[in-house]
Parts: structure tokens; sequence; C-alpha cells
């Protein structure tokens, strides 16, 4: 498979050059010859597609059939993972993730040659040029030291210097190291292809925008390019909500957005993509901005390159919290960049003289003022995120000449982008507002008056009632508030209008805008006003003096103790498990762990809500063993509100691995999150303790009355009868924690000459307990004690208001795309029918 | 002037002032000799410092000490020049910390003992490195 796969990926490679040099000749040939060319060109780039997938299918392969000997099904699957969850490994490692953005090119390839007639030649050579330094990336060829791309088809053994291929070279190990547990969530499934689609897709303006270039039609580009873009923007702009709510469900990031240098690495093509589109309208429209238009689809397309070089060439390395480690293909990378960077500036500069400008100045009261400073803007906030996220290049580039740089990201990084990007969205929000009514009305200083007043003041009242209902009394979030709203309500009344005259696909640019209030507002609101409940009130007086100004973030919850968190008390009542066909959380003492790959034995009959879905010694399926639900009831005044199961699985490779879990309003999400956990899988339990006790008297075991209710003669043990002439006592013990009550139940048995002591441990409360001997003429019981602590957990959590309106402004923002897509494509395949392109 | 100059130069004019705060605003990498030299002439902003646990003689971690309710600790950090510091997190220890092979804090000196740090950033052995294949039993 590994073979096949590799020659799959040699055969991609020579296959993309191989058409790259035939679309290149037939871009030259005359229009005699042309036909041959392009059926050559088409044939090797079906070759090329074919090949690409049949890579795809190879490491999926192996992958899927648990082929361990291969390094990358090692190191980024294992035995006990579903299928979905094996999707995800396959782009958990970096070839992988080359694999896709391959894939997608080829996809996009694809349809270009089917919906393109006059554009197919130049536009599939760069196609094709950038599918050969893709597929370079996991050539894994060695020339002497000079290493090209890194092989997802490498066996094990051969990467490996683990002293067991010494003695065994045909070592295949059992299982693999698994998938981040991180991954392991729905999103994570999704995520990597939309970006990745996001990724290749902003290859097919710039594609369009270099034929154009050569082939001197400077402005003809546009339309086949435009809906592309938008396409390009939406995917892209889907990516990143996608990832932000994989961070906001699954991250201990606390948040949804960290302005972390990988995910400012996307951000930016995005804004830049956005205002690319932006100015490529207005040059519709009124033929202007066609050199920025160009600037910025250029732009867009590299920033993607330089995003893939910063998060993949390890040049971060520190200041990421996202570690991807160098596979040594930082050359590569850069080597790809600069080359269509190159290209890309020796045509535009060639041709600059060409490239047809409009001398007119434009009027403060056109709609080509407003939508050139929306799109600077843009420009503007890409700048702002790109020039320090890019700090740790500039080291670089220092250090290759000898110097030494010690600057650092900021500190505080959400702090130092939110104070600037804050701002410019305000602007673009009042921006947008404003700009629309240009757009569909040619306006002078009076209409324009007359045309805001209402949405003015709709919006003013709007805005009002927000604040007070929302208790906004922070000046800078008052105003984000106002332009939120006044986005709303003046993009609303124009798509009322626009519904009027029932041209619902003009509509787009309405339902963007309104989803930009919307996000602006709910970003405001979950951010600005996300409230940590979980302040620590413990009361405790610290030593150190300066601890006192710390805000301690977490608390310390013991198993059934209540505690205060504001206005809720929580009580935390152990840990849970997920078990196939069991449709609630199971605790994880009624279950004994099995040898088998999530697979364990019911100790009690698992019954919810009286409906026994399991017997006591069935073997029951788990869904993923190592996750812990950790079981925290919400009270309010006493009376029970509902119950979070966050998540948490001590991994052995990445210590402890913490997920949320949230309480949904339609107002406000409840966000918990487990920081720390009692280990109690190996507890150190303390020095043995011996207790004489009589049944009746109470005692003390970890600081817990224990009343020693009876000692019963038994007949059986576990369900299992006895052997004739034993003799067995079982002590019941009971322990009140709060309000659990616990049942321990000890047994010692004689078994002819021999005794045999069956201890009885409980988790929860840390104490392990057996009857050491039975002093009949006493009629006393000699209890051996061992104590552990507890259990507890160490948990965060927050209040985040208003986040629904977040997601539903995004969802708004991709709807307005989609509507602009369908329109710009429509218009394009009008013009293609026609034979003009 | 044209308007389309008045833009231009604002355009400018605002990027110029976004490349200069974000270097006025850029932290830098120090070692522990520096940072307190910083903090005692006055400098309180937050630093980043590189370096690794302290490890004993078979390789463990020495010196975490657990906050009283768990819910912070403080470790011994060895920078790059060898410095020894205790260093101070208001936060549980975080998933992998033990196992990290470098440890970056973003933090200041807040005594003369101790650095407090506000953020930690760790690099862990990554899979790719994972050299070290563990023979099943079975």
């Amino acid at each position: 498979m590994g073979n096949l796969g590799h020659f799959m990926v040699i055969l991609a490679f020579v296959s993309a050059l191989v058409s790259a040099v035939s679309y290149f000749y037939y871009t030259r040939a005359s229009e005699l010859e042309k036909p041959s060319w392009k059926n050559f060109s088409r044939i090797t780039f079906y070759i090329h597609g074919f090949a690409a997938i049949s890579i795809a299918v190879c490491l999926f392969e192996i992958i899927y059939n648990h082929r361990f000997e291969y390094f990358y099904a090692y190191s980024h699957s294992s035995k006990g993972l579903p299928v979905h969850y094996m999707i995800s490994s396959f782009w958990e490692g970096q070839e992988g993730a080359f694999i896709l953005w391959i894939f997608w090119d080829v996809v996009l390839g694809l349809i270009i040659i089917r919906t393109n007639k006059f554009w197919e030649g130049p536009v599939m050579l760069v196609f094709t040029l950038v599918q050969a330094f893709l597929v370079s990336m996991i050539l894994g060829v060695v020339i002497g030291d000079l290493k090209i791309g890194s092989s997802p088809f490498m066996l094990l053994r051969d990467v490996s210097e683990a002293p067991i291929f010494q003695i065994n070279p045909d070592f295949v190990p059992e299982d693999g190291t698994g998938l981040n547990p991180l991954l392991q969530n729905i999103w994570m499934v999704i995520h990597p292809p939309t970006l990745f689609l996001g990724y290749a897709s902003t290859l097919v303006p710039f594609a369009f925008l270099m034929a154009g270039l050569t082939l001197k039609r400077y402005s003809e580009w546009i339309r086949p390019a435009l809906p592309w873009a938008i396409f390009s923007a939406m995917i892209l702009g889907m990516g990143i909500i996608m990832g932000a709510y994989w961070a906001y469900v699954t991250l201990n990031f606390g948040g949804y957005w960290n302005w972390d240098p990988v995910e400012n690495a996307v951000y930016v093509p995005w804004l830049i993509m956005v205002a690319a589109i932006h100015t490529m309208i207005t040059f519709k429209k009124s033929s202007t901005a066609l050199k920025t238009a160009m600037i910025l689809v250029i732009s867009s397309f590299i920033l993607v390159l330089y995003a893939t070089f910063l998060v993949r060439s390890g040049v971060l390395g520190d200041s990421s919290v996202h570690s991807f480690t160098d596979l040594g293909l930082s050359g590569q990378l850069l080597i790809y960049m600069l080359f269509f960077l190159a290209i890309a500036v020796f045509l535009t500069v060639k041709e600059w003289k060409h490239i047809p400008t409009s001398e007119k100045e434009a009027s403060v009261y056109s709609r080509e003022f407003w939508i050139f400073i929306g799109a600077t803007t843009l420009a503007l906030m890409a700048f702002q995120v790109i020039v320090p996220t890019s700090i740790p290049v500039y080291n670089a580039i220092v250090e290759m000449f000898g110097g030494l740089s010690n600057l650092a990201p900021p500190a505080d990084q959400i702090g130092f982008y939110t104070k600037f990007q804050l701002w410019f969205a305000v602007a673009l929000a009042l921006l947008t507002g404003v700009g629309q009514y240009f757009w569909w009305n040619k306006m002078s200083k009076e209409d324009l008056k007359n045309a805001l007043v209402t949405p003015y003041i709709i919006s003013m009242v709007l805005a009002a009632i927000i604040i007070t209902v929302g208790k906004v009394y922070d000046i800078t979030y008052i105003v984000i508030v106002l332009s939120g709203a006044f986005t709303i309500v003046a993009n609303f009344t124009i798509l009322v209008k626009l519904l009027k005259r029932k041209t619902f696909k003009l509509a787009g640019g309405s339902f963007a805008h309104i989803g930009l209030g919307m996000i602006l507002i709910g970003i405001m609101f979950s951010s600005g006003y996300s409230d940590t409940i979980s302040i620590n009130m413990s009361g405790l007086t610290y030593k150190k003096d300066w601890e006192d100004n710390l805000n301690k973030e977490n608390v310390l919850l013991w198993i059934n103790k209540p505690l205060q968190m504001k206005d809720y008390d929580v009580v935390y009542r152990g840990r849970y498990k997920k078990v196939v066909g069991v449709p609630d959380y199971v605790k994880a003492d009624a279950m004994e762990s099995l040898d088998g790959v999530n697979e364990a034995l019911a100790l009690e009959n698992i019954k919810v809500a009286d409906k026994v879905y399991f017997q006591k010694g069935d073997t029951l399926k788990l869904v993923l063993e190592e996750n812990s639900y950790f079981k925290v009831e919400y009270f309010q005044e006493d009376d029970y509100k509902f119950t979070l199961y966050p998540m948490s699985q001590p991994n052995p490779t990445m210590g402890l691995i913490s997920s949320p879990d949230s309480k949904r309003y339609l107002t406000k999400d409840l966000y918990t999150h487990v920081s720390a956990i009692n280990d109690y899988e190996e507890p150190e339990w303390n020095d043995d303790q011996f207790i004489n006790a009589a049944p009746g008297e109470q005692f003390f075991i970890n600081d817990f009355v224990t009343q020693f209710e009876s000692a019963d003669v038994v007949k059986e043990m576990d369900g299992v009868p006895l052997e004739e002439g034993d003799i067995a006592v079982q002590a019941v013990l009971t322990i009140m924690d709060y309000d659990v009550k616990k049942t321990l139940t000890p047994v010692f048995l004689i078994r002819g000459s021999q005794v045999g002591k069956v201890e009885y441990i409980d988790q929860d409360l840390g104490i392990k307990v057996e009857v050491d001997n039975i002093v009949p003429e006493e009629n006393k019981f000699v209890f051996k004690v061992n104590t552990y602590q507890k259990d507890y957990v160490v948990m965060k959590a927050a209040v985040k208001p208003m986040i629904n309106v977040l997601w539903l402004g995004t969802i708004i923002m991709l709807i307005g795309f989609s509507i602009a897509i369908f329109r710009r494509f429509d218009e394009f395949k009008k013009m293609k029918d026609k034979g003009l392109e | 002037m044209k308007r389309g100059h008045i833009l231009g130069l604002s355009f400018i004019a605002v990027a110029i002032v976004i490349i200069i705060t974000s270097i006025g605003d850029a932290s830098t990498y120090e070692n522990f000799s520096t940072a307190k030299s910083m903090a005692l002439n006055g400098k309180t902003e937050a630093i980043h410092v590189v370096g690794q646990l302290k490890k004993g003689q078979n390789g463990e971690v020495e010196g975490i000490e657990l906050g009283e309710d768990k819910t912070s600790f403080i470790f011994i950090m060895v920078d790059n020049d060898g410095k020894e510091q205790q260093v101070y997190y208001n936060e549980p220890v975080p998933a992998d910390f033990i196992r990290s092979e470098q440890v970056v804090v973003i933090g200041t000196y807040k005594t003369e003992e101790m650095f407090v740090a506000e953020k930690i950033l760790m690099k862990c052995p990554s899979k790719y490195q994972e050299t070290d294949v563990k023979p099943s039993t079975s």
C-alpha cells in the first residue's frame, strides 16, 4: 500500500509538471494546434487528479486497516478510534493536511475545466504549477543532503530509532499512539477540510488574475473570478468560525478567539479577500479601483501561503499554543511562496502601465468612495494583525544575518489586538450602513440626510434598549452597540426595500452586513461581559501579600460538598462514563475496566430512570474509555437547576486534556471547565490504621463519622454462592457525606484454616477498609483502614452572555455570501453562454 | 491637494501608528537576571523568559508545590543561562506541564524572590520525535 501510495505521489508530481508544460504550450499555440494541446493537457491533468485521489485513498486505507507498520498510522491513529475520528487522524499530520489541500485543488481544477472555455489554458497553468509545489511537500525524496518533502508513507522502522527494530526489524506495534484527544471532536472532522477548501479556493481568483495579465485582458478576468472570490471568502470564513466554535466547545483556551498566531494567519487572508471582493464589485459597477483589486487578490493568495509558512515551518517556535513541528519543509514553503510572489509582481509591474485607471476623482457622495474606504479599513485591520504576528519572522531574519533580536510578541495578545480591531470594526460597521445606501441610490447631500434619518433614529432606539436591558455602561461598549445596531437597522431597511422589489438575489450584501452587526454585538457581550463565576471565595488568606491582587479563577470542589459560586451553589458528584446503548452517563465505579479496547464489566445493574439497560456482570462497550465526565450539579436558592458533565482525560502523552460542558440558554451560556482532577487511578494510600469497634458503635475514618451498622453472615459473594463449610462475615459500615449515604461492606471469609479478607474501596471518599480480624470474645471487629484524598475537581465556570447572537450573526453572514455567489456566478454564466468568455 | 492624496497620506499615517505601537507593545525575551533588574528599576510590564523545569538526577521534575486549594502552584525554572528561579502561576498545573521540554513564562517579578507568570507556554516532545516505541507485552 505504501509503495503504491508513494508511486502515486511521484505520478502526481510528474503529471502536474507535464500538465503545466503542456498548458504553457497550449496558451502559446496557434489556433490550429490548440485542440490537440488542450486534449493532451486535460489528459495529463486527469491523470494528476487520479493520482492525487489515489494518494488520499492509500493513506486512508493505511489508517483504516490499522497498518501500524506505517509511521503515519502509528503516530496518528489507534484501534479504539471510531471511523469518523480516523478521518481526523488523516489530517492530523501535516502530510495529510497537504494531501487534503492537493485534493481540493484537483476538485477546483476540474470545475474550472468544465465551466470555462476561454480561460482554461492560463488558469490551469497556474493551477498545475501550484499542484507541483504542493505535491513536492509530500514527495519524500532525498538527494544527498537535500530532502524534498516529507512522505506520509514512511515505515515506522525507517523513522524510529527504537532498539526493538534492531532486534526484530519486522516488529509491528500492537496499537498506535492515537489521535490527539483535543481533536476528537466532530468539529475537528469538518473544520480542516473546510479551511483547506478555503485555502485552495484563494488560488482561483489569483489564477484568473494571472490569466488576465498574461492575456492582456486587464478587466475581463473579474467576472469569472468574482463568484470564486466570494466563494473563497465564504468558505474561509466558515472554516474560521468552525475553528472558533471548536475552540469554544472543546478547548481550554477559555473562548472562541485567542489571537493566537495560527488563528491570525487565517484571519488576515480572509480580511484581504473580503476587501478584494468589495473593490472587484466597485470595478464592475464603475471601472475604478482595478489596480487595488489586483493587489488585494494577489495579497490574499500570497498571505495564505505566508500563513502556511508561519504555521508549518516552525518559525513561530514558542510563540504559539498550537505547536506544529518543523518537518524540514520551511525552505520548500518559502520557495513556493516567493516563486508565486515573484511571478505576480513581475506580471503586474510589467503590465502596470496598460492597466486602465479612471482619472476622475471619486466624490464623497459616491459609493466608490465609501467602499474604497471600507476596503482600506479592512486592509489596515489585516496589516495591524500581521505586523506583530510576524515578530518571530523578524527575529529569524535578524538572526540569519548574525544579529540578535529579543523581540517577543505582545504579552497580553487579546488586549493588544482588541484595542485596535475593535475600533476598526466599529468603523466598518458604520461604513457598511452608509455605504449600502450609496450603493443602491445615487445620493446628493440632501437625499443622504433624508434617507439616513429614519434608520438612524430606529438604531438609536434599538441601541438604547440593548444598553438598558444589557446594562452596558462602558463607553467603548456603548459605541459598539450603537454602531452594530446602526449596521443592522440600515442594512435591514435596504433589505426590505430589495425584497419589496422581489430581487432576492441582490440581497447578499445586506445579509452579510446584518450578520457583521450581530457578530459585533455578540462579541462585545460574550467577551466584554464574560463573567467568571468561579472566583475563589473560600476566604483563605494567602501567605504572600501580592497574591491578594490575583483573582483565583478556579475553585476546588470536594465531592458532595456544596460550594457557592455567585448566584449558584454547585456540588460535584463524581466521575461518569459514556456507555454505548445507555442514554445517560454511568457512574465510573459501577464498572471495572477490561482488557479489550473500550470494554468494561458492569459491577451492578446499569439503569436509568428504573429501566435496566445492562445486568450486573455484562460487558459494557464504552465510548472512548479514557474520557471521564465529571458530574456537577447546579442549584439556585436550594432548587436544583441543571447538571453539567465537563469532560477530562488524563492522557499518557499529553497530560490532562479537558473539554468544557455548557448549559445553553437563549441569552447566555454557562461554561464549565475542569482544570485539575484527583489522580485516583493509582492512589498513594496512607499508612495502615487499625480500629477496634463493635456493631452499633461509631468511629472516624478520614474525618467521616462512620456508623458500624451490623455484621452479618452472608451466603454468597458477588452473586457466587460460597462453598460448603465457608464462613463469611460482612461488616456494614455507613458514612454520611453531606447528603449522600455511603455503605461500605468489607467481608471476612474463613475457608477451612485459611482466612480471606475482601477489602472495600470507595474511590469517591478515598477510603479502603478491610476486616483485619474478629475478636469473638469481646464481640469486636478490627478494621484495617487506609485513606487517601477524597475525590475532588478543580474547575472554572463562566457565564458568556449573548453568545448566540454571535453564532446567529455568522450564519446570517454566510447566507449573505451564498446569495452573492449565486448572483455572480449567474452573471458569469450568462456571459459565457453568449459566447463572450 | 487631491482627496486621493489625503486618503493615501492618512492610510500611511495609520500604518505607521500601527507599526510603532506594535513595536512599543511588543514584549521581549529576557533571562531571569535581566528580568529581575528590569523589575527593580520599576519596569513592570510582562516579559518572556525561556527555560526548562528543574530536574533531579533521575530526570524527575523537582520543586513543584501545589497551592493549598490546588488552584495555583509554584515551580522552579532554570533559564537558558542556568539560573534557577521560583515561579508562581495562578492556575492549576497545566496539562503536559511535567513532560514539557521547554517552557516560556510570560510575567514579571512581584517580589525579589518570586517571578509571577501570567501565562505559560510549553513545548512538548512532539509526536514526530516520538521514536521511543515500546514493545507490546502480548
